[in-house]
């Protein structure tokens, strides 16, 4: 059959010819444009010159248009440009990566040490070696308590992620195993139980599943804050960032939406940074091929396999893309039209040692500042921002501090996570992490404190405690 | 819907929740309640009733035209609104509008079932069509287009249909049926489309206040298996199949996972 097209998916044997001249243009036959002639002749579209990872017709778009350094240099600047802009990583900083073993943690981390590595080679070089070099570390969340895969499966999965981290130096990394009992503090004999009651007490699947997910970002933030990291790399990506929004709108949790996919998220005690926010999974997955990364499978099957909505959420954006490759982006482009929070802005860096062009980077890509402070509340679960009205008064609930905890939760926590029943919501909060619980009454404490700073100069006497 | 969970446990007494004295017939899609019939039309309309006197949508006097297609929505909506109209006193004159987009074998049959719905409501009807205003029938159109993207035609179209039929009868308001599984659906839509315009517009109750014609949907809130369930008990007379294009349409993607997810939760 006559083939116009360079994008002939069918393996005819115009395609089988290119495919063994690449160094060599082969003859065009048809086509009159100009990438589609370079496309014929099996050449990168970027550097011309090296064949494209898939000559053979076949694979993505991506693959068929550009060699693997290519490909793997658009996908590294995607990163550089998110961390750069956005003044994720200062020479100053120490950078927790939190590693699930899955292809985009892998790629973040891998990312992250080509970053390092430059930074420590241009550190050797230069004469005055002004600008440190900011360390790395990395973190693996031990789910194996609560998950239903087996202790050698997940030891040897530990030991290769150790491996891995090794392997990526230098400059070294610590690695850090953080069982999902750490969460309570150290001493307490039954922990392991207490975990496995929390969990139990949620019947709603994907509250369960949410549940967990929230429990393992406090246990990231634990390891960060104890060991010293100032920021916090997730490897989330376009495609999981587009599920995730959908998630939001079907499961009622609009109003916390824009705090979570932005590249920023400085409402954690260490922030969180997304620096491949603009790469889609498909692109990570690509990557990892050609780079033989592999992935960790038996982690990969928990991590890829969420139950009930999320689940379902999962397959319908995967069916969506399959129909439109660009549908992924769109989504997360129109959720990126919600207006982001306060904080969603790093804090304006005062570090000397930060470059200037840095700093004027920070100042011309960071989100306007909002002028007045928010009093917003946080769930002391879920960490999303509750709107004010949606709580009650103080006064009211103070005798009974479960009660308090429950009002002080955001509705989709209280709906899918809570117990609905009184006494089984007094267990639950009885086998609450001590973190979770002493949270929810910081928070209130940190504003009010705020707001103090700034009438501090006018306040009169010592005795205006009238809460 | 946790409170109907408890309600339906105690309700293993075989009696509505509601009235305690009949025997329950349906569980509702809602809130799980287990109720009788007669419990079930009057929370279904006492619900619609609380919707239209909260969002003010209506003024006395006003003329206002029902979209009717035949369907169970239009149907159902036409007959909600006159039983409201005459029992709260609303003071609105209503009619029936309707439009034929030249699709044989469906619209033909739905406009017969208008036509009786006219008689049996005993409102004024009329008809306006694509073919009479555009010149141009959809099966015309889907000729020349495909079969894909045909949503999109009809209902820019459809939409000055109904503007110019409104214009005809001299009505202030135009009301339409859009229950909660078609607005969550348009919600969806839009956030996969990228049309933040729309996104902005679509979960208003009126629309085009600015525009020839304002627009509401009294059945915002009320869920698609309830009108039908109401249709059902209430024996009324609507015709049932889809439109024959709809099965290409994006739409879909949008309602099977909407269907999918309530079946989860």
């Amino acid at each position: 059959m006559a083939c116009n097209s360079g994008n002939c998916q069918s393996n005819c044997s115009q395609n089988e010819q290119v495919a063994q001249d690449d160094s060599i243009p082969a003859p065009t036959t048809g086509s009159d444009d100009g990438a589609n002639n370079q496309q014929q002749q099996g050449v990168c579209l970027k550097c011309k010159v090296s064949p494209p990872i898939s000559s053979g017709g076949g694979g993505s778009g991506d693959e068929a248009r550009f060699c693997g350094d290519c490909f793997r240099t658009n996908l590294f600047g995607k990163f550089r440009l998110a961390v750069t802009s956005h003044a994720m990583i200062t020479p100053s900083d120490n950078v927790l990566v939190a590693f699930s073993g899955g292809v985009a943690s892998r790629v973040a981390l891998q990312f992250v040490h080509d970053m390092q590595q430059r930074a420590q080679r241009n550190y050797e070089a230069s004469k005055d070696r002004s600008l440190p070099v900011f360390g790395v570390g990395v973190a693996f969340v031990d789910e194996s308590t609560v998950c239903s895969i087996s202790n050698d499966e997940v030891e040897e999965a530990i030991q290769e992620m150790k491996s891995t981290v090794l392997e990526l130096a230098p400059p070294v990394k610590q690695f850090h195993v953080v069982p999902s009992v750490s969460l309570y503090s150290s001493g307490s004999s039954d922990e392991k139980d207490r975990l496995m009651k929390l969990i139990g007490a949620v019947d709603d699947v994907t509250g369960k599943d949410d549940f967990l997910m929230h429990l393992r970002m406090w246990a990231l933030q634990k390891v960060a804050s104890e060991n010293g990291y100032t920021k916090l790399v997730l490897g989330l990506c376009t495609s999981k960032i587009a599920c995730h929004v959908i998630a939001a709108t079907v499961k009622g949790q609009g109003y916390s939406l824009s705090a979570d996919i932005q590249y920023v998220d400085a409402r954690w005690q260490v922030p969180i940074v997304l620096p491949l926010r603009d790469c889609t999974a498909q692109e990570l997955n690509i990557l990892c091929r050609i780079d033989g990364f592999g992935s960790l499978k038996t982690l990969q099957l928990v991590n890829d396999h969420p139950s009930g909505i999320n689940g379902l959420i999962s397959s319908f954006v995967r069916l969506l893309q399959e129909e439109n490759p660009s549908r992924e982006s769109t989504i997360v482009r129109t959720a990126g039209k919600l207006t982001p929070f306060h904080f969603n802005r790093l804090p304006e860096i005062n570090d000397s040692s930060v470059p200037l062009a840095t700093l004027r980077r920070q100042k011309r890509y960071n989100l306007k500042p909002q002028e007045s402070i928010s009093s917003e509340s946080f769930c002391p679960i879920c960490n999303s921002p509750v709107i004010n009205s949606d709580l009650p008064s103080c006064g009211s609930l103070k005798p009974f501090k479960f009660r308090e905890f429950a009002a002080s939760c955001c509705p989709s926590c209280q709906f899918q996570i809570l117990p609905q029943d009184q006494s089984s919501m007094k267990e639950f909060y009885s086998l609450l992490p001590e973190g979770l619980v002493s949270r929810s009454k910081h928070k209130d404490n940190d504003n009010l404190d705020m707001l103090r700073e700034q009438v501090q100069d006018c306040l009169l006497s010592n005795s205006d405690d009238e809460t | 819907m946790e409170e109907g969970n408890t309600i339906a446990k105690r309700a293993g007494s075989r009696l509505c929740c509601l009235c305690n004295e009949r025997k329950p017939a349906l569980k509702r899609p809602k809130t799980l309640e287990q109720i009788c019939r007669d419990c079930f039309y009057n929370v279904f309309e006492e619900e619609i009733h609380q919707v239209i006197v909260g969002n003010h949508l209506f003024k006395a006097g006003e003329r206002v035209a029902i979209g009717a297609s035949g369907g169970k929505d239009s149907t159902v909506l036409a007959y909600v609104m006159s039983e409201l109209n005459r029992r709260h006193n609303y003071g609105l004159d209503l009619f029936l509008l309707s439009v034929d987009e030249g699709i044989t074998g469906y619209r033909d049959d739905s406009l017969e079932t208008v036509k009786r719905n006219e008689v049996q409501y005993g409102l004024p009807l009329k008809i306006v069509s694509y073919k009479d205003l555009y010149g141009w029938t959809m099966d015309e159109i889907v000729k020349v287009i495909g079969l894909k993207n045909n949503c999109t035609f009809c209902g820019v179209f459809r939409r000055q249909a109904l503007d110019r039929g409104a214009a005809y009868l001299k009505v202030d308001k135009l009301v339409t049926g859009h229950n909660a599984d078609d607005i969550a659906e348009t919600v969806l839509l839009n956030i996969l489309r990228g049309d933040v315009a729309r996104l902005s517009r679509c979960t208003s109750i009126t629309t085009g206040e600015d525009g020839p014609i304002p627009r509401c949907k009294p059945f915002k809130y009320t869920y698609e298996k309830e009108i039908v369930m109401y249709a059902y008990f209430k024996k009324l007379d609507y015709f049932s199949t889809e439109c024959i294009y709809s099965p290409n349409a994006y739409r879909g993607f949008a309602r099977e996972f909407i269907k999918d997810l309530e079946r989860m939760r």
